[in-house]
């Protein structure tokens, strides 16, 4: 009952465009998490979803309904606020009635409504408070509340967590989650720029930068086969190592030149033009190892600094022979803790169907779906 | 600040002392006029203010009894001068003691008290301290009794006759009333016809939106002498004339761009996700006005409120030339400049309960309202 | 009518009236011009909304527009006449102020007022703010510098009056100058030429609090970590206040002072209290009343006189707000 269509969507600012051809489908009962770096647009984006801002191009869909002209209030939509945005003059009850009274609902309706949103977000102790004497976590949870008595098609919410302590922070996402689990047939739509966030909430997340839609899939399918050098690097903590190498050979596997002079066969299918083609090569921190007897050594490299966590240890390195277009620093996720001193020579290996080949910043990976 | 090691306390002296001879400074002239406010005019013209607690002495004169019978080859004349009504009348509290006395007016303080003078001709007067006197002459008085002029201590004596007197003979009650007149209406019509210009140009899109924002920042500052001749004439000409509705209208329209400019300058800085989140709920413009940005800007709404007020009670300028120049008319700053400093120029004890009669309303105001006065005078300022 | 009443009915009227416009228009403009519903929902929605705004600033730019933009050109245009508005003389006027001696006068004096009043203000206003920053009392001490603020022009001038009274008795000025230099009464209002700088203290005095107000909030808005460096820096409290905060306040300096020199320029009250404009004493806002009601011509001229004079600052508050919109 709630699906959204975006067709080519665009926003500027007189010449400046801050979005464009944005293309996206929303099914319903979906959580779509919008992340991507600050001023990417994806706040925008959500802001023209409320009809909020004006869209500038392309068309927006609500259950088969241009939407484009329609004020926010009749898009059957409610937002949470990345302030809370609570009306500071009114109780927690007025907070949460507003909407319901301005639709001149009967008054056991409202009443209803906000006593059963109040029960499921335990406000019910606060309903005579003004928001002033609550807590940052309980102004979060009126915020939420005042979206949930409208009962809306769509909640969207801007980056609601980004106000709160640490701490307060998991336990609020635990709520959103189960939030959403009570009310599978809800469309979400969740900004954020925390990537943790993202992963654990979403159903399908949406990568924005350089004004366009990077990539979008289920969490693990970013993590997995991210589709750019963009996403590779932004999702995934430390950031995914991108090595220079070159394609020797092609077909179903990609056979490859490694930094260390090696050559490894990696199982990713490749185009016969991109024999002899320069590479980047991803392997995430968390797959590097130290290499064993009998490893192909992806790069030689020399011990930087390390940060021992305890669980991890993150050990940054330069490489022994600087290679072309390239910072140079790889960094390793060890499980467990290694008291390895600077300076140290360090040979790293890694499987080869943990490896992710990049020609042009693009995943060999949907090269041929695209092609 | 208060915690850097090291500071030396004859700097800390130093600034108490400044800032109490500055706040001295500030508020001593406000002072002496509220004193001699309630000090009788004889003692204000005979001693500072500043020794208003303490006795004056005042100079009199009174009459002596002629009761006498005679003694040989004189009369004898005894009594208190006291007891004369004319020389009582000159004291408001009881008399203190009598320090000198004379026989003509220009020297009162001829002869030292409880002395005897001789007058010359056989006749002798003795005044003691009491006011006790005895006055020996060789002619029957008859029934006029002589002359005494004499100085004695008042003791300080604090009065609302002043009060009494301004509130009663000189019309300062209707000016009172006036002045009351004149600021209520135009400090609250003003206000909502302000907030809702306010509200459209901080909320509403709109294309000459920041034209119209420039345009009231400069009328801000256009002086009132220019709007003084036509607004007159068009208010004549309409047939408003000089009247009460015509200074209304003027302080509405010269409070104007202040209101707007001062309440814009507020609403613009409430947060914009309340604004939008209100939209959400489905609130029109109107609705997102009256529920949401009012009750939110009564801060400013306030502040405004009392400048308003401030400035058209205070004014003079405004109400001379839209009020018409009959005294039913005259507002108390009008009262006091045209009529009581020109009538009643020396007379400081009717002046100062006037200007106090004129002024407790707005130190009332100020003081019981300070906060929002400061805030709003921050938010007009400074940015 | 008895006036009280009429107040309170203006009130009432006024108010239910701006309501009843306000709400009404509001209604007419949703359900009969372009109601929310039908085929052309969206179109209407969107065609009210750029109505609204202008719904809402009607009547504050109509009364904007009657009494204060339309005089500046009612001014200007009535300045051209002569007494009786008959006859257009051009500058006829101007030339004959400009040969008044009176008016060279007051517009002489009127440029000291706003040279000494605003400079004096600022700085009074700046120590008030700099002392009592840091004493306990400051609030209450403040509160007593900016009480004159409350009180009219034609009080204050009053008060001052008392005090600058001929007679050592009354006025303080002259017990002071008996007790402590022997010197016989003054009458200071009319000491040529300086009477007209105990004639602006009046006004200093009101205006001190306004300033120091301003001036401290701006002082608290300094951030604290500057000054602390600079302590360490070896900065004394002298240094730390001139070299560090008044650096940093001065755009609020300037904002103080050209609010001042703007009043300076407008206040006639205080002369027209105290000395009438007699003694040497007259200023452009006194001088145009004495030609009010009875040359219009002449009236205006002065009053156009100032308004050239403010439109330096004038233009540049346009400027400075045109910025801050952007």
């Amino acid at each position: 009952m709630a699906s959204l269509k975006l067709n080519d969507v665009a926003k500027s600012y007189g010449e400046v465009d801050v979005l464009k051809d944005i293309d996206l489908d929303i099914r319903q009962g979906e959580l779509i998490v919008f992340v991507g770096p600050s001023g990417c647009g994806k706040s925008t984006l959500l802001r023209m979803i409320a009809g909020l801002e004006k869209i500038t191009g392309g068309t927006l869909e609500i259950d088969g309904q241009v939407v484009n002209e329609v004020p926010p209030a009749q898009r059957g939509i409610a937002m949470v606020f990345q302030s809370y945005a609570l009306y500071p003059h009114m109780t927690v009850r007025d907070n949460m009635a507003f909407a319901l009274k301005l639709a001149k609902k009967s008054k056991p309706e409202i009443d209803a409504a906000v006593t059963a949103a109040a029960e499921k977000l335990q406000l019910t102790p606060y309903l005579d408070r003004l928001p002033k004497a609550l807590s940052g976590g309980q102004r979060q949870r009126v915020a939420i509340g005042r979206s949930i008595v409208r009962d809306p098609k769509v909640y969207l919410f801007d980056e609601p967590l980004s106000n709160l302590d640490a701490a307060l922070r998991v336990a609020t996402r635990l709520e959103i989650a189960q939030l959403k689990e009570s009310m599978p047939d809800r469309t979400m739509i969740y900004v954020t720029h925390d990537q943790v966030e993202a992963m654990t909430l979403a159903s399908r997340i949406v990568v924005l930068a350089n004004k366009g839609i990077s990539q979008v899939g289920t969490p693990l399918d970013l993590y997995l086969k991210p589709a750019n050098t963009f996403v590779a690097q932004f999702i995934g903590s430390p950031a995914m190592n991108l090595l220079p190498a070159r394609i020797t050979g092609t077909g179903e596997d990609t056979r490859l030149r490694l930094p260390s002079g090696a050559e490894m066969t990696v199982p990713i299918p490749s185009p016969a033009s991109l024999r002899d083609a320069a590479v980047a090569l991803g392997v995430r921190p968390e797959n590097l190892r130290v290499a064993a007897d009998g490893d192909t050594v992806l790069v030689q490299s020399k011990v930087q600094i390390t940060e021992k966590l305890g669980e991890v240890t993150v050990v940054y390195m330069d490489p022994v022979r600087a290679f072309e277009g390239d910072d140079g620093q790889t960094i390793a996720k060890l499980p467990g803790i290694h008291r390895i001193s600077a300076g140290t020579p360090l040979d790293l290996a890694a499987d080869p169907q943990d490896m992710h080949v990049f020609h042009q910043g693009k995943s060999l990976h949907y090269l041929e779906a695209r092609s | 600040m208060d915690n850097i090691a090291g500071q030396k306390s004859s700097f800390v002296w130093a600034s108490n002392i400044a800032t109490l001879t500055l706040v001295l400074l500030w508020i001593i002239p406000t002072l002496g006029l509220f004193v001699s406010s309630f000090r009788d005019r004889d003692q204000i013209s005979a001693s500072g203010w500043w020794k208003a607690p303490f006795a004056v002495e005042l100079t009199a004169r009174g009459r002596t009894g002629a009761d006498t019978a005679p003694e040989g080859d004189h009369f004898s004349v005894s009594g208190n001068i006291f007891d004369d009504r004319e020389a009582r009348a000159a004291f408001t509290g009881d008399p203190g003691a009598v320090s000198a006395f004379g026989i003509k007016g220009a020297e009162p303080r001829a002869f030292q008290v409880g002395t005897t003078a001789d007058l010359g001709g056989g006749e002798t007067l003795t005044v003691n301290p009491d006011g006790s006197y005895v006055w020996v002459t060789p002619e029957d008085p008859g029934n006029r009794g002589k002359r005494i002029y004499f100085a004695a201590k008042s003791p300080p004596k604090l009065t609302l006759a002043n009060y009494r007197t301004v509130l009663t003979s000189d019309n300062m009650s209707r000016a009172f009333m006036n002045t009351l007149t004149v600021a209520v209406p135009a400090t609250i019509i003003p206000i909502l016809v302000a907030a809702f210009a306010a509200y459209s140009l901080a909320w509403m899109e709109f294309k000459i939106r920041g034209l119209l924002i420039a345009g009231i920042v400069g009328l801000l500052v256009v002086p009132i002498q220019l709007a003084l001749v036509p607004v007159l004439n068009l208010h004549n000409a309409v047939g408003i004339g000089q009247s009460f509705p015509g200074i209304w209208l003027a302080h509405t329209g010269f409070g104007m761009p202040l209101a707007v400019y001062l309440l814009r300058n507020y609403m613009a800085g409430l947060p914009r996700d309340i604004i939008e989140c209100a939209r959400v709920d489905g609130a029109t413009d109107f609705q997102i006005f009256v529920k949401i940005i009012l009750p939110l800007s009564l801060p400013a709404l306030a502040s405004f409120a009392i400048f308003q007020f401030l400035w058209t009670w205070n004014d003079l300028l405004v109400a001379k030339v839209f009020l018409p120049s009959a005294d039913e008319y005259k507002v108390m700053t009008v009262k006091i400049a045209d009529d009581l400093l020109g009538s009643r120029g020396g007379d400081w004890g009717i002046l100062a309960a006037a200007a106090f009669v004129s002024i407790a309303v707005p130190l009332a105001v100020f003081f019981s309202l300070q906060r929002f006065l400061v805030r709003g005078l921050l938010a007009g300022s400074v940015k | 009518m008895n006036p009280v009443f009429q107040g309170l009915t203006t009130i009432v009227l006024g108010v239910s009236g701006c309501i009843a416009y306000f709400y009404t228009s509001n209604l007419v403009l949703d359900r009969v011009l372009y109601p929310a519903r039908g085929p052309r929902i969206t179109e209407n929605i969107a065609r009210a909304n750029q109505i609204r705004p202008w719904l809402f600033i009607f009547p504050a730019l109509f009364v904007l527009f009657v009494y204060l933009a339309y005089p500046v050109v009612g001014s200007a245009f009535r300045s051209l006449f002569n007494r009786s508005g008959a006859d257009f003389i051009g500058l006829g006027n101007y030339v004959a102020l400009l040969q008044s001696p009176d008016f060279r006068r007051a517009f002489l004096n009127n440029a000291l007022w706003a040279l000494f009043v605003p400079a004096a203000s600022v700085a009074f206003g700046l120590l008030a703010a700099q002392l009592t920053d840091k004493l306990a009392w400051g609030n209450a001490a403040k509160s007593l510098i900016f009480m004159p603020m409350a009180i009219s022009f034609v009080g204050a001038s009053l008060i001052w009056k008392f005090v600058y009274a001929v007679d050592s008795d009354i006025g303080l000025v002259n017990a002071i100058l008996l007790g402590l230099f022997g010197v016989g009464p003054v009458d200071v209002l009319q000491i040529p030429f300086w009477n007209n700088f105990f004639l602006m203290f009046i006004l200093i005095w009101i205006q001190t609090g306004f300033a120091m107000v301003i001036l401290s909030a701006a002082l608290r808005g300094i951030p604290e970590e500057t000054v602390e460096a600079a302590i360490i820096d070896g900065a004394n409290p002298f240094q730390t206040f001139f070299r560090i905060k008044v650096p940093q306040i001065f755009p609020t300096i300037v904002v103080v002072w050209t609010t001042i020199t703007v009043g300076s320029l407008k206040i006639f009250d205080i002369v027209y209290a105290t000395t009438g404009g007699n003694f040497g004493t007259e200023i452009l806002p006194s001088y145009m009343m004495s030609f009010m009601f009875r040359d219009d011509g002449r009236a205006t001229a002065v009053a156009l006189v100032i308004m050239i004079i403010v439109l330096p600052v004038m233009i540049s508050n346009i400027r400075q707000a045109q910025k801050e919109i952007r």
